[in-house]
């Protein structure tokens, strides 16, 4: 494209000078363009990362804004040494595998229903949508009340007298609900972005070969989605290990439902003590890179494609 | 897909009925609940047995969420109108002009795409104390133009590079000035890209908890999910469960009502901002 337009100003100057120019030119408009975007970019996401990264090496509260001294690595290994990190990693580790595994069973069915079923597919990928966009607090007190001992239809249908928020892993069942109901539209349009490009030749070809059903979905559909998959769950995983939303509405944290971003909540915003909250918060990234990592380790694909519209 | 017999496509289309069913049900018993009243919502069934519009009169009558819904609606469409405009050059620049590091600019949006909201949270309590854009509108916006400008930027790139831009020069060769070639041969093109990463950053903005339950404390700007999860409905011995679902359908709307118009293109931009080539 860029060569494309190059060339079409510089047929009549054919002097190189000219042609200099036309690309100082380019080069300047393309960073005035891109300008506005890096910069806020830089200032609200990057720079405060890098503030997170430094206020972690203090001993910081606002509640005592003259005891601010430097504390070395010290808080890392505060929150390293304390069990309540660990149980909260365990938590959202627990929710982020239950949740994305059966978002990818579910999400695969879906996006092959919404390309096969030969009647109601329109309603289907227009219904299918809503729970993407309705407001993640929302549907949490949707699931909550639902559920709720009181007011909910829950134990009523079901037959059941269970007081759902009372323990750690019923609470944790109802959330990964609401969160699976929440999310598994996205990770089923990502993959039928995926499916489509499994050509229905490929797939005939297949069959009069003599593959059944079960290889012509491992042997074909899988590895020709392979790219389609790892963007998905790559998405979904990191989404699901900051979980914070659905936590804080229905638990607030009780009863050992805390995920580490609740737990960064808690110090950073009640307990206002900065340099603590930070420790976590760097934490939490450092995690999510490393989630990152795996993925891209265990998929071995070329990361300079991923996702990527280059 | 060969020949669809109709046992499979019998079964297609009640797998289609329950996902449906199942799709709606939170959203009915919201809507369900918001018209309970009196003992009717503490009695474990499914409908109301008398229809009130009780809590909707306390909703809109309560401060805390007019105010947020004023905040919500205000900070959003802000965001979304700069967020958008700012991208859009970004992505233009990226198609269509060679600079060195736009290369950098879409690693590094990724980047930002993917890291933890909560991991920036702190510093920017204290920064937004520090310089007074703590519970402010501003101070809301902000944040959500660094993180939904990656989304944007990856959106509108993947859209633009699908445009034939080569219609541009003929319209030029034609005899067209650049800006007619721009707003008649290019513009129309280019707007479906633009609306459908507008409505992406409006659910970002609308949906987001994690800034407006940190990084304000007052009716000044706080925005409807954080005013849902304070709402204490119209006295303290009330419980506002009732109250608090005919919240949740008020914002609801304006969500169902994108989603419904604009279906097609939703669906196309989360999957063009993943998954193309």
């Amino acid at each position: 494209m860029s060569t494309a337009s190059a060339t079409r100003t510089a047929p009549r100057h054919r002097k190189p000078r000219k042609q200099l120019d036309h690309a100082q030119r380019m080069r300047r408009t393309g960073w005035l363009l891109s300008a506005p975007a890096v910069l806020i970019m830089l200032a609200v996401a990057i720079a405060p990362l890098v503030d997170a990264a430094w206020l972690s090496l203090f001993h910081k509260r606002l509640t005592t804004p003259d005891a601010n001294s430097f504390a070395g690595l010290s808080n890392y290994w505060v929150v390293l040494k304390d069990p309540l990190w660990w149980t909260d990693v365990w938590t959202t580790l627990a929710l982020t595998v239950l949740t994305v595994s059966v978002e990818f069973v579910i999400g695969f069915g879906l996006a092959q229903l919404m390309q096969r079923a030969l009647y109601l597919r329109r309603t289907l990928r227009t219904i299918v949508l809503i729970p993407y966009g309705i407001v993640t607090v929302v549907s949490a007190y949707a699931w909550r009340y639902a559920f709720d001992p009181s007011t909910g239809f829950v134990n009523d249908w079901f037959g059941t007298d269970v007081a759902w928020f009372d323990h750690r892993w019923t609470a944790l069942f109802v959330i990964a609900l609401s969160e699976i109901w929440k999310t598994t539209p996205f990770m089923s349009l990502l993959l039928l972005g995926g499916l489509i490009q499994v050509s229905p030749d490929v797939h005939e070809a297949a069959r009069v070969d003599g593959a059944g059903p079960w290889q012509r979905l491992t042997r074909v559909t899988l590895p020709i989605m392979k790219q389609a998959i790892l963007v998905a769950l790559l998405f979904r995983t990191m989404d699901a290990f900051r979980i914070f939303d659905s936590v804080f509405v229905m638990t607030g944290g009780a009863n050992d439902t805390e995920t580490v971003s609740f737990l960064a909540y808690r110090q950073l915003v009640s307990r206002t003590a900065l340099g603590l909250g930070s420790a976590i918060s760097v934490l939490l990234f450092a995690c999510v890179l490393l989630i990152a990592f795996l993925f891209i380790k265990l998929f071995r694909t070329d990361v300079s494609k991923l996702g990527s519209p280059t | 897909m060969s020949q669809p017999s109709p046992a499979r496509e019998g079964v297609r289309t009640l797998v289609s009925v329950v996902v449906i069913a199942i799709t709606v049900l939170p959203l009915a018993w919201m809507l369900s609940l918001s018209f309970k009243s009196g003992d009717d919502i503490n009695n474990a069934q499914f409908l109301p047995k008398t229809w009130s519009l009780d809590n909707y009169r306390t909703v809109f009558r309560n401060d805390l969420f007019t105010d947020a819904l004023r905040n919500s609606i205000g900070i959003s469409l802000i965001a979304t109108a700069i967020a958008v405009a700012c991208a859009t050059g970004t992505a233009y620049a990226i198609v269509r002009m060679e600079f060195p590091g736009k290369r950098l600019i879409l690693l590094g949006a990724l980047a930002i795409a993917m890291f933890p909201t909560i991991a920036v949270v702190g510093p920017l309590f204290d920064m937004w104390r520090t310089i007074g854009l703590f519970d402010t509108w501003i101070g809301l916006i902000l944040p959500y133009l660094s993180f939904t400008m990656p989304l944007s930027i990856w959106t509108l790139t993947s859209f633009f590079k699908q445009i034939p831009w080569a219609l541009e020069d003929a319209a030029r060769i034609d005899g067209a000035s650049a800006w007619q070639a721009f707003r008649y041969v290019i513009a129309p093109m280019a707007v479906p890209a633009v609306v459908t990463t507008a409505i992406l950053v409006f659910f970002f903005a609308w949906n987001d908890f994690v800034f407006s339950v940190s990084l304000t404390s007052t009716n000044n700007s706080r925005t409807v999910p954080a005013a849902l999860a304070f709402f204490t409905g119209a006295s303290q011995f009330q419980q506002p469960t009732a109250a608090i679902a005919a919240a949740s359908v008020v914002v609801s709307v304006p969500v169902i009502v994108l989603v419904l118009v604009f279906q097609k293109r939703i669906v196309a931009g989360i999957t063009s901002g993943a998954v193309k080539e």
